[in-house]
């Protein structure tokens, strides 16, 4: 056994007995498994979020766009920030909302407010297709990241089973309070290392991040002004991806649930005032790409970059821990992406299709159970399938932004219903893939999401004002 | 009047972000030893949580701070 192999496998272990031991006390109900009980104070809605924002792409596909595509990369940076803007104002009073009707999920939301089951389990449909490629790429990063940090002790694929097979027992047991448990370790120690790589690569190579940044000025005038390293990511379309990317940030079903799980909205939106400052890692995982490129130009796979110039530059067991940390980052998204994922199942698909009364110890059981299939068949894809997760990724954003009418103008409005979101919901769908599909993205310089969403907010606006007034429907379920 | 205040305060750093990049598209001046473009990006994400602070104290002392979102309380306030 290696040095760095122990390391890793000791954080992996760690984790997972941290959120066995992270469920607490008592009889595991739907409420406490899907939305830890509604009762989690500012600290542990912070770690939950930032958990979620943090992950694998952060890591490994932050510096592989900072050292392939140079500023593009900078739109990361920013959108997370209109993320929380938009968060400070939407999500109170969608918590109200949810505390009042004990809704679980995203698709609870507009069963709630639009009274329509085929809007719901249309948003379910969206929800888990755009999920299980984020999944997908969460675990081929996490593979990636032990397999070059171990020195290739561990291949990628066992990586994958063992840290995936513990991430799912973890959930089943504790559900929501042991994935914030977890949270806590990937935190301290993601951060760690990226403060530790992100001033520390620049320094032993250059002496310092002005002097490489200076350096990077030098040989690549171009990289740190859009377009970059690309001919397509020019100002228009780092803006319309910045918007897009904002917009959609808590349209994300996890996301969406996350601020359920608060025990007030006073701490949803103290937390939105902090989170912009958990940005700042995002900049050192920058100067990493920044200083590969400059150190090791012509790597083929830009996402390996950052592990890539850590093995060379740092003792075995320094890899080792930031390859921990790194399988920690992809677990903890993963986790709540199986968890999510699991209850749109059996909450707003399975459930409608049963007649009669379905008790909540039922949901329960049935979503654990979806939870395994999810789970398997997330692993199958991560092991077998081709290197589209990028794109696959991009279409899931691109799909997910999609509901963020449907979810502002429900907030703030009386006067939509359904069918003008169902509408535009389709209509935005439609242009995603075709856009897509045929190779426009970007569309005339901005970002085909970007487009998709200007179409599906005018079908909406001109749906709602043909459809005439109507009363919102916000009914406790069934 | 508030809200709609505490709105296009914490609406600044958005518009900052979003709007301000084709004036910034370029290196000089350099700040810190980080080229133009980053540093203001870096100082507007970095600036959001005064903004959004300013926010909140402006419409904290209001109970039901966003109008529109309160009309969806129900008059009994019935819970789960």
């Amino acid at each position: 056994m290696t040095v760095p192999l122990l390391v890793i496998l000791a954080f992996i272990l760690v984790s997972a007995v941290v959120g066995m031991v992270g469920r607490g006390r008592g009889e595991m109900s739907l409420e406490r498994w899907t939305v830890g009980g509604r009762r989690f104070g500012v600290i542990l809605v912070w770690l939950l979020m930032a958990g979620e924002i943090y992950t694998t792409f952060t890591f490994l596909g932050a510096s592989g766009w900072a050292y392939s595509r140079g500023a593009p990369a900078f739109y990361i940076l920013a959108y997370g920030t209109i993320g929380y803007i938009i968060s400070f104002f939407l999500l109170p009073p969608l918590w109200r909302m949810a505390k009042r009707l004990g809704l679980h999920t995203q698709p609870d939301f507009f069963l709630a407010r639009y009274g329509s089951p085929a809007l719901a389990a249309l948003v379910a449909l969206v929800g888990v297709v755009s999920i299980v490629p984020y999944l997908q790429l969460q675990l081929a990063g996490l593979g990636m990241i032990v397999e070059i940090a171990s020195g290739g002790a561990i291949s990628s694929s066992v990586a994958i089973v063992l840290a995936f097979a513990l991430t799912t027992v973890f959930v089943y047991t504790s559900g929501l309070k042991g994935i914030a448990w977890v949270a806590i370790i990937k935190d301290v120690s993601m951060i760690a290392a990226v403060v530790v790589i992100g001033i520390g690569l620049p320094t032993m190579y250059f002496g310092g991040v002005g002097k490489m940044l200076a350096e990077l000025m030098r040989q690549h005038p171009t990289h740190l002004t859009f377009p970059g390293g690309t001919t397509t990511m020019g100002v228009g379309w780092v803006t319309s991806t910045i918007l897009l990317t904002g917009m959609g940030f808590y349209c994300w079903p996890h996301m969406f649930a996350s601020a359920f799980s608060a025990k007030d909205e006073r701490t949803i939106r103290r937390n939105a005032v902090i989170m912009p400052l958990y940005q700042i890692p995002i900049l050192l995982v920058f100067f990493v790409g920044f200083t590969a490129l400059l150190v090791l130009p012509g790597l083929k796979q830009p996402d390996t970059a950052l592990l890539t110039l850590v093995t060379r530059s740092y003792p075995g067991w320094f890899a080792g821990f930031v390859g921990g940390a790194g399988a920690v980052t992809a677990m903890v998204p993963a986790s709540m992406l199986l968890l999510v994922a699991s209850t749109l199942v059996a909450k707003n698909l399975y459930r409608p299709l049963r007649r009669g009364a379905v008790t909540d110890a039922h949901l329960m059981r049935a979503s654990r159970g979806f939870m395994l299939i999810v789970a398997a068949v997330a692993l199958v894809l991560a092991l077998w399938s081709p290197n589209e997760l990028v794109t696959l990724l991009i279409f899931g954003y691109d799909g997910i932004a999609q509901f963020f009418p449907g979810i502002a103008l429900g907030l703030f409005t009386r006067r939509i219903s359904a069918r003008p979101v169902i509408l535009g919901l389709l209509a935005g769908e439609a242009v995603v893939i075709s856009l897509i599909w045929t190779g426009n993205d970007p569309f005339l310089g901005m970002n085909a999401g970007f487009v998709a969403l200007a179409v599906n907010t005018l079908v909406t606006l001109a749906a709602m004002a043909m459809g005439g007034a109507t009363e919102a429907v916000v009914s406790s379920e069934s | 009047m508030r809200a709609r205040f505490s709105l296009a305060v914490a609406f600044v750093p958005a518009l900052a972000l979003v709007a301000g990049l084709p004036f910034v598209n370029r290196l000089e001046p350099v700040v810190f030893g980080l080229p133009l473009l980053l540093f203001w990006i870096l100082a507007w994400v970095l600036a959001t949580p005064a903004f959004l602070a300013a926010a909140y104290l402006l419409t904290d002392r209001v109970p039901a701070d966003i109008p529109a979102g309160a009309r969806h309380r129900p008059a009994d306030g019935a819970g789960r």
